[in-house]
């Protein structure tokens, strides 16, 4: 199976600084080679469960990208609307106010910010949909569909649907339309039709679940961007390699910027996209400390959350096993996050499965804690995060006062705010009046 | 595991999805297969439809569980399992029904499930549990083979014939490898699509069946898009083993809940006439 990178193993990383307490993986289940199996298995995760109208689209997609892979005239153009639309590298920033906000009278952790907010459409999402809409031109699809939360997807898919003359449709459940609705008019902006998903819980669930029904029903003439590392093989793998240009960048970035790889990366996680394209270039390194942190909504202990791993059980929502947030008799549970792009009930088994091996760790924050990590970020570092980052940025509380003096520090600014400034006003408008 | 010898596996070691359609084959008739969803509007319901419906000549009764994320069905499906989700439907107490009803339901019973409820359950408890309360099958639309070749032998050391799709897409490599794999008969999804009420069935379908039948003794039966009495028709012409009809019948059980009182009676009689319908059609 073609791979995106080759992993630059000869780097030197700091072997100590494995979290304590953390189990030592076994390197053989790091390999690439299983992650995913040639199966599309991750462990007991993954999989395919899907109606059987889509199986032969998944295995022309898997093919598709592996020739595409493999193709220099296919990653070339990739990498030059890579640089010249979307505006790639993105700078990796150290962050001295935040940094100097943590410190302690010893010193503290060095906090770097991958800055992926600056990207086109301001957030990661761009890497994969501008790569999935490059591989739907070369199997001759005409049409893209796609689902979205926050509508960062949506956008992304809109734009780069604008830019080849692909037909798109994006499906958003009604009340995330509501809450995202400068997003739904930027979709619109750029020629998609923005279909309402009224069913169930009207948020990024069910507008998945409705996008996966458009897919068996066009499945010939349509090709669907997935804009997670979530569903059935080949996505968790196809979404990851398009997001792994991030942890490839910063990893040059961090050799360049001091020296050595970074001691710990951090990412907020809903799906898992950006943290699984930050981590991905890293996880054979055992020395890099990843952390993933979830959306815990109103707290774990309220049961409206969206603390998948955290809370979750073994179980399979849009055609991957993973771990899920469900009743006792296997009905999916509704998520709850203020953070429209976290609130999903479901995770991508790849984190499912760094989580079973003890490579990764999971935290989960909440509502509150991410509002107020927002506004430290915006008035620290003039940085307006999207909610979803500010989930990342949260965690810094609990993990900086454990970090040694000189510790290097990754997160990922996975977005921009703009699209969240009318959530974030209803919550905070009165504090930052006058 | 106990592979205790179930009630669904006649004499012989056929089960009882198998000995309906070798009775049907040689009598060369077409099954008629309605599907209902459990719990819509509630299980006393299904109960009383579920006679009726035998009542009016069904050849084997498809049963749904219901699922809050069904990703194969169309609008008219998916309402039926919310509605049966709002009454308190469970795995658990579709099956304590269907235990109710053991001697009086003698047609063979196929489940429907979603993957996640069933994994939930443990596949092993699952079947199990499912054969004691007599169902004779199980079709899991988000199980494609490769998934199914755990759960199968599970399901057929209880007696459970597993039933798996094809779908117009399937390569015919694929398909005679699905078609080998399937137990009871092959489902033949007849439109590349959700469940759900079509004015037309795609013409490919005839060919489908066809190319399946070539491929082995399996019985087929088709599915997905059957509205009414003249696409029954129309499938049994192409030589199809059995019809299955889902959305339409579960509308008008819909119809039935809505406008009439006592729901349970108004139900159970309007799915009955519905189904004498269909089946003097496919006599005809």
């Amino acid at each position: 199976m073609t791979r995106t990178f080759s992993p630059l193993s000869s780097d030197s990383a700091t072997p100590e600084a494995a979290a304590p307490g953390t189990p030592r993986p076994d390197p053989a289940d790091l390999q690439v080679s299983v992650r995913p199996t040639p199966q599309g298995r991750f462990g007991r995760f993954g999989g395919q469960y899907v109606p059987e109208t889509l199986m032969p689209a998944l295995a022309e997609l898997e093919q598709a990208a592996a020739e595409a892979w493999a193709d220099p005239a296919f990653t070339s153009r990739l990498d030059h609307l890579l640089r010249t639309y979307v505006g790639r590298p993105t700078p990796l920033y150290e962050a001295e106010r935040l940094t100097a906000h943590y410190a302690r009278p010893e010193g503290g952790p060095r906090l770097w910010l991958k800055r992926e907010d600056l990207n086109h459409t301001g957030a990661h999402k761009i890497n994969n949909a501008l790569g999935q809409a490059l591989l739907a031109l070369r199997m001759g699809k005409k049409r893209v569909i796609a689902e979205t939360g926050a509508g960062q997807h949506g956008v992304a898919t809109a734009t780069v649907c604008a830019r080849f003359g692909l037909e798109c449709v994006v499906y958003m459940g009604a009340e995330d339309m509501r809450r995202q609705a400068l997003n739904v008019f930027r979709m619109r902006l750029l020629g998609a039709t923005v279909q309402p998903v009224t069913a169930g819980t009207a948020t990024l669930k069910d507008a998945t679940s409705e996008a996966i029904r458009d897919w068996v029903t066009n499945v010939e003439s349509t090709h669907y961007i997935l804009g997670s590392v979530a569903g059935p093989h080949p996505y968790p793998m196809l979404v990851r390699d398009f997001h792994a240009v991030i942890g490839q960048e910063a990893r040059r970035q961090c050799l360049e910027a001091f020296g050595r790889l970074p001691d710990v990366l951090l990412a907020c996680v809903g799906g898992g996209s950006n943290a699984m394209g930050l981590f991905h270039p890293f996880v054979e390194d055992t020395g890099v400390r990843l952390i993933g942190v979830e959306a815990a909504g109103e707290g774990v202990a309220t049961g409206r959350h969206a603390a998948t791993i955290t809370e979750g059980r073994i179980g399979v929502l849009h055609g991957a096993m993973s771990l899920l947030l469900q009743d006792g008799e296997g009905q999916v549970q509704e998520a709850h996050s203020i953070s429209a792009g976290l609130d999903y009930p479901g995770v991508g088994p790849e984190h499912s499965y760094l989580r079973d091996v003890g490579r990764a760790e999971y935290a989960a924050v909440t509502d509150d804690e991410a509002l107020t990590a927002l506004r430290l970020v915006c008035e620290l570092e003039g940085i307006i995060p999207a909610l979803e980052t500010a989930h990342a940025f949260a965690w810094l509380e609990q993990l900086c006062p454990t970090l040694a003096p000189g510790t290097e520090v990754v997160v990922n600014l996975s977005g921009r705010g703009d699209k969240d400034v009318n959530t974030v006003a209803d919550r905070l408008g009165d504090q930052l009046s006058g | 595991m106990s592979a205790t010898p179930s009630s669904n596996v006649a004499a012989g070691g056929t089960t009882a999805i198998q000995a309906r359609f070798s009775k049907l084959q040689a009598q060369g008739r077409c099954a008629l297969m309605p599907f209902l969803m459990a719990g819509d509007p509630d299980l006393a319901t299904t109960a009383a439809t579920l006679l009726a419906l035998q009542e009016a000549g069904a050849d084997l009764i498809e049963l749904g569980i219901p699922y809050s994320d069904p990703l194969a069905d169309g609008p008219v499906i998916q309402a039926a399992a919310s509605r049966a989700l709002a009454a308190g439907t469970t795995p658990g107490k579709v099956l304590a029904m269907l235990t109710g009803l053991r001697g009086q339901l003698t047609t063979p019973l196929v489940l429907f499930t979603y993957s996640n409820p069933l994994l939930n359950r443990g596949m092993d408890t699952f079947c199990r549990e499912a054969a004691a309360a007599g169902a004779a099958g199980l079709v899991v639309p988000d199980l494609p083979l490769e998934e199914a070749e755990r759960l199968s032998p599970i399901a057929a050391a209880v007696g459970l014939d597993l039933v798996l799709l094809v779908a117009p897409t399937t390569p015919s490599e694929r398909m005679a490898r699905i078609a080998a794999a399937s137990r009871g008969f092959t489902y033949l999804v007849s439109v590349t699509g959700v469940t759900g009420v079509r004015v037309a069935m795609e013409s490919r379908v005839g060919g489908l069946v066809q190319q399946l039948k070539a491929m082995g003794p399996t019985p087929v039966a088709v599915g997905f898009g059957i509205s009414g009495p003249e696409q029954a028709r129309q499938v049994r012409d192409w030589g199809a083993d059995g019809a299955i009809v889902g959305s339409a019948l579960v509308k008008v059980m819909a119809a039935a809940a809505s406008s009439e009182a006592p729901v349970t009676a108004a139900v159970a009689a309007a799915a009955g006439t519905y189904l004498a319908g269909l089946r003097q059609a496919l006599d005809s």
